[in-house]
């Protein structure tokens, strides 16, 4: 180990205890080390997957960059022909190009003679990779299917159920905080009662209420059912109850209508606490399946989620197009992520919420 | 004053400032009538009546068939017995996945927790690499580690550069559920972390000084203080994970489908494909709600679990 590397461990393990470094030290390291190679490298595999080229991506075993044989084409042929370096028996050696493997020898081809095939034993040839970026991977799943459409509905989908939730939601809230009301305690334990039933134990009924409003098949099927979110009522009411009283009574000394109030005065002032709601509801949405999956089953209507799903099921063997939109699946909410990544951590700390 | 107060002022002069709360709840009480409670009810309206159709008039009531039908074994211990095995087997591996996921999830998220809490270089970037997964969609977890886990991927590639033996994953019926348990608990673990880390967080600094300066071993310091200030909230991430983990639906059905045969469907997965799959022969929504039913029991008891608990340590803290 060179100085200077034990010199970044002596900085980086900086020990509490006097002069004596812990085991927990070295196991802290280690286990970080390992944790980001498990947590994070999954998806950076899939980002550099995700530009090579299909051979590429079948490849075994798989290489790191978007590397990818070359390939080119011969006279005669079809199809583009992968070319290898092969060792000749005098030892020079020679780009040929590939015309089929049986067994272990190769059906070989000179590119600059394409007249005369030789066999070659495979063991005697080598691979000729080239960086290349496969960027038809993300261009062709756009335009050949549905995916542009997809993304279309998704995107409607999380902005106008953000909208509303938040919109119901800070109405619920602001009453709930603000007012003193008969049957006030009724409404909180109603609210309360709702965060006991998941939609995973009342999916046939809901479903059965969309049926009735003819929302089958339809994106607003998939927006209302959790547009109000007993989660969201009570993240508002708590942000609201801490609002100065003295602010409402003025408003009202004024002759402001209670909307006005609501709409010019609270709602305002509680940003913080809409944000929050807002980043989750846009994750719910953006990332939802099981609703969508039930409610939608025309590929005209599919969100990206459903849409990748149903994509995968169907060509299986298309992996590149998979890795690709699952790459543009994932990148808004990584995005929002990076921007966000404090404001949505200690929301979750201090709500408990998901 | 813009459109809205055109509408709600002429109802405000109407009904009188007393009465405008009740305009305000409306609509989300409405969107939780239509969408909660009243599917609440007809659940079991559903789990109590037969017949293949969606509509309340043409089905048949009251009957306990569903019930029966799900409950038909000669012994619950072997789901083979079982009229619906399919659903019984979902019990058991529900149970089973529950127990080793929320178990090997918690001990790892208390592990990851401890380590973040320390004085270490980078900690806001560690964080954010555990925590990173959570925000994934189930369909990207499942198809990112669909692929990893094929018998050409990645994980097989390291394993043979170490000298072992390929693996099939997610196809072969004994190794099946222990991937799905491994891919669950790397999709959540950074949420439960960080609700641990508040946890470890709030326990007064001043309690480590004094042991530190009488000399306490960091073990002992773990085992003594930290681990015994952190058991309130250990009990609420618990339970939090076992409601969610109960649940789990997607990420299996993406990366497994449930199989191979029914080795990792669990409950959802059931109702889902009873209630809904349109490959299936019918689709019996009366069977689909009977099983959520069960399901919504267990809920039921959890959460309770969840909001007594939460209350003690809320009495405890007076916080959160």
């Amino acid at each position: 180990m060179s100085e200077t590397t034990s010199r970044i461990i002596k900085i980086a393990t900086k020990k509490r205890y006097k002069n004596k470094y812990h085991w927990t030290d070295y196991f802290s390291y280690f286990y970080l080390f390992l944790g980001v190679l498990l947590m994070f490298g999954p998806v950076v595999w899939l980002g550099l997957s995700s530009l090579k080229t299909l051979a590429g991506i079948q490849e075994y075993p798989p290489t790191i960059l978007p590397l990818s044989q070359i390939q080119v084409d011969v006279e005669g042929y079809d199809k583009p022909l992968p070319i290898f370096n092969v060792t000749q028996e005098d030892g020079s050696v020679k780009q040929l190009a590939q015309i089929k493997r049986i067994g272990i020898n190769a059906k070989m081809v000179d590119p600059l003679n394409p007249g005369e095939t030789v066999k070659v034993p495979i063991d005697k040839r080598e691979k000729i990779r080239e960086f290349k970026i496969q960027w038809q991977n993300y261009v062709d799943p756009l335009r050949k299917y549905d995916f542009l459409l997809y993304f279309k509905n998704s995107t409607f989908i999380t902005v106008v159920a953000t909208i509303i939730t938040l919109i119901i939601n800070s109405m619920a809230a602001y009453a709930l905080s603000i007012y003193e009301f008969r049957g006030k305690n009724f409404a909180l334990v109603f609210v309360i009662g709702t965060l006991l039933i998941p939609l995973t134990i009342i999916l046939v009924p809901v479903f059965y209420v969309v049926a009735n409003f003819g929302m089958i098949n339809s994106l607003w099927g998939v927006i209302l059912p959790g547009a109000a979110t007993p989660t969201g009522v009570f993240l508002l009411r708590q942000y609201m109850l801490t609002l100065p009283r003295e602010l409402i009574e003025a408003a009202r000394m004024d002759h402001a209508s209670e909307w006005a109030i609501y709409w010019r005065v609270v709602l305002p002032l509680s940003i913080p606490a809409i944000a929050v709601l807002a980043i989750f509801s846009i994750m719910w949405r953006w990332n939802d399946f099981l609703w969508p999956l039930i409610v939608l089953s025309k590929s005209e209507v599919y969100t990206l989620q459903i849409g990748l799903n149903a994509f995968h099921g169907e060509l299986t063997s298309q992996w590149n197009y998979v890795l690709s939109m699952t790459m543009v699946t994932l990148l808004p909410i990584a995005i929002i992520f990076a921007y966000l990544q404090k404001f949505i951590t200690t929301g979750i700390a201090s709500t408990g919420m998901k | 004053m813009h459109a809205i107060d055109l509408i709600m002022w002429p109802i405000q002069k109407i009904i009188g400032v007393r009465n405008m709360p009740y305009i305000f709840l409306l609509p989300n009480l409405i969107f939780f009538g239509l969408f909660v409670i009243i599917p609440l009810g007809a659940n079991f309206f559903f789990s109590l009546s037969s017949g293949d159709e969606l509509l309340f008039a043409e089905r048949e009531l009251p009957t306990t068939k569903q019930y029966d039908q799900l409950f038909d074994c000669e012994s619950y211990l072997n789901p083979n017995t079982c009229t619906e095995d399919f659903f019984w087997r979902g019990v058991y591996n529900t149970i089973f996945f529950v127990v080793f996921q929320v178990g090997l999830m918690i001990f790892f998220s208390v592990l990851t927790a401890v380590i973040l809490n320390k004085k270490i270089i980078g900690r806001g970037f560690f964080r954010s690499v555990f925590f990173f997964p959570v925000l994934l969609s189930p369909v990207v977890v499942g198809l990112i580690w669909q692929w990893i886990l094929l018998k050409n991927g990645a994980f097989n590639a390291i394993i043979e550069s170490y000298g072992g033996d390929k693996v099939s994953f997610l196809t072969d019926p004994s190794w099946a559920m222990a991937s799905v348990i491994f891919v669950s608990i790397w999709a959540h673990m950074g949420f439960y972390t960080l609700i641990v880390l508040a946890g470890l967080q709030a326990i007064p600094p001043n309690l480590y000084e004094a042991a530190e300066m009488d000399g306490t071993s960091r073990e002992r310091i773990f085992f003594r203080i930290t681990l015994p200030l952190l058991m309130p909230n250990l009990l609420v991430v618990f339970i939090l994970a076992s409601i969610k983990g109960v649940q789990t639906f997607d990420e299996i059905y993406v990366l497994t489908g449930g199989g191979p045969g029914t080795s990792t469907s669990l409950i959802v997965q059931y109702i889902f494909t009873t209630g809904f799959a349109s490959s299936g022969s019918v689709q019996n929504f009366g069977l689909a709600a009977a099983a959520s039913m069960v399901l919504g029991v267990v809920l039921l008891f959890l959460t309770l679990m969840q909001l007594y608990f939460s209350r003690n340590k809320e009495s405890k803290h007076q916080e959160i």
